[in-house]
């Protein structure tokens, strides 16, 4: 293992002091291991918590600040974070307007927000709404899984919810647009070398040289199946048609496109990806909106790619297009 | 059973986890995400830190202590799982430890908390059996070694909750690390506590 780290067990407490040191208009709370935009709490406007497990940077931590997030919850590599981070978290964003919880689907991270949504209404009775992120494909959604993984949709649904709550919406709305950007959103990765934990020191998975790993998840979860390495516009076309068959994309105002990479997949070839995802959409009738194209939802150091497709309306496109003003997505600012 | 009883219980349970933390570990990269020695090894050396700093009077504070100390610093999906387990031991623990009340408290609470049903691939599968072996009234030992047997019960099985799930059939095969992690828990009971039940 090569990583650029002191020690293994300092690894996300070193990368907050980081954090902290660059962008000092966010307050990183090194105890709880939280970042909250620096102006928190917005008096009377609805606050967006959520975090996750770290090693998927810039996500969440680098999507604090206007027009996105109010804070975001750090966890150990790839551990949900603990329940005292969230209840630390949602104090220091409440604003008066009550607190959406954004939490993707992992067994962990589920249990964990409930527990700290309980503990905050207990104790506080700020009011909390938690909205489940689940588009990825890749896994079937079933009695007898855990339901499908959150992954590229989290991005989206953090920037459009983002923009809602700076608009001054209510929490039941903020939450149903949250709601409704993953639901209009569907997502398949793909792995094309495994990612190393730092702690573990070696690779999670055997990939062989020659072979890639279809419908990965962003841990290194296992995929729907492993197939011989092949040329960027097969690749695109074994992402994009799980998609298009999970969800009518036609009708609409289009599609915002994000094409993510995973960590260890260079800019240059995650343009190659999106040139192709965009021949297919073509074929299909169905137009690109907008576009996202780059590393946002990582996975440490594996590489390889997502594809995340929203159908968007009116209502989406222009929440898309607000301002935002955070480490990671900047624009309009 | 006082305080004293169960705070040996807990530091012999710590022990184990300590001492099996690698292979705990390298069952959940079989089938989970690989983590769960770790993650339970930092919330029991919290835990046991905690028992030299607080000693707590009664079973029920003590138990109390250990699930908020195990929700803090654990994470994942074991930390609300053990944690819930341990609150509602303190909340069914009596001024007289009832080994077979409280460890059925405990799964009820993984249960609520987790909605696995048995045969799903996880703690359950090794609390419920010896939670029925101590409600048929055998002894700690007797529990411990169903818990054992739920446990590798679980190789065979295709997981339905959690991480492993992911898997499917790739799942089988394997045994379930909460389920490994669980019969430490009744182990370390029988080891510490032998027949007070």
């Amino acid at each position: 293992m090569k990583k650029l780290i002191n020690d293994p067990a300092n690894v996300i407490s070193d990368a907050l002091l980081g954090f902290a040191a660059a962008h000092p208009e966010v307050r990183v709370d090194h105890e709880n291991r939280i970042v909250v935009r620096g102006d928190a709490p917005v008096q009377g406007k609805v606050g967006l918590v959520s975090g996750g497990g770290s090693g998927h940077e810039p996500l969440h931590a680098g999507f604090v600040g206007p027009g996105m997030l109010d804070a975001a919850c750090a966890g150990e590599i790839f551990t949900s974070p603990v329940p005292d981070q969230m209840v630390a978290a949602t104090q220091a964003v409440d604003g008066g307007a009550g607190v959406l919880h954004i939490v993707k689907n992992y067994t962990g991270d589920i249990m964990n927000f409930e527990l700290a949504a309980e503990m905050v209404e207990a104790d506080s009775g700020t009011q909390v709404v938690s909205v489940v992120v689940d588009d990825d494909v890749a896994v079937q959604d079933s009695l007898y899984t855990a339901g499908r993984r959150g992954v590229g949709a989290t991005v989206l649904v953090e920037k459009i919810a983002g923009a809602a709550a700076a608009e001054g919406r209510s929490l039941s709305e903020v939450a149903d647009v949250a709601r409704k950007v993953n639901a209009y959103a569907r997502s398949m990765g793909l792995a094309l070398t495994s990612c190393t934990v730092p702690a573990a020191g070696k690779p999670t998975f055997d990939l062989p040289e020659g072979e890639m790993e279809v419908g990965i998840g962003i841990h290194g979860e296992p995929g729907r199946r492993r197939v011989p390495v092949a040329p960027a516009n097969e690749i695109a076309d074994m992402l994009v048609s799980p998609i298009l068959g999970d969800l009518d994309f036609t009708g609409g105002d289009g599609v915002i496109a994000f094409v993510n990479g995973m960590g260890g997949t260079p800019l240059i070839e995650l343009y190659v990806m999106f040139n192709e995802v965009t021949q297919i959409l073509a074929k299909a009738g169905i137009p690109v909106a907008r576009s996202l194209v780059g590393p946002y939802i990582t996975s440490l150091d594996m590489a390889g790619c997502s594809v995340t497709l929203l159908k968007a309306d009116d209502e989406l496109l222009r929440l898309w297009d607000a301002p935002v003003n955070t480490p990671a997505l900047r624009r309009g600012v | 059973m006082g305080a004293e009883a169960v705070d040996a219980w807990i530091r012999e349970f710590a022990r184990l986890i300590a001492a099996n933390k690698d292979e705990l570990t390298a069952l959940d990269s079989a089938i989970g995400d690989g983590d769960h020695g770790t993650n339970m090894d930092r919330g029991l050396t919290a835990v046991v830190s905690m028992l030299d700093a607080e000693p707590q009077a009664t079973p029920s504070a003590l138990f109390k202590k250990v699930g908020m100390t195990l929700i803090s610093k654990v994470g994942g999906a074991s930390g609300p799982l053990y944690g819930t387990a341990f609150l509602r031991m303190a909340a069914a623990a009596g001024d007289e430890v009832d080994l077979a009340k409280v460890l059925r408290a405990a799964l009820d609470g993984v249960i609520a908390r987790g909605k696995a049903e048995p045969g799903d691939k996880t703690m359950v599968d090794a609390l419920a059996p010896a939670v029925d072996a101590l409600e048929a009234g055998a002894g700690l030992a007797a529990a411990a070694e169903a818990a054992a047997k739920g446990r590798d019960a679980t190789i065979p099985l295709v997981a339905r909750k959690g991480r492993a799930s992911y898997l499917g059939e790739r799942s089988a095969g394997h045994a379930d690390p909460g389920a490994t992690s669980v019969t430490l828990l009744l182990t370390a009971a029988a080891t510490t506590l032998g027949d007070q039940n």
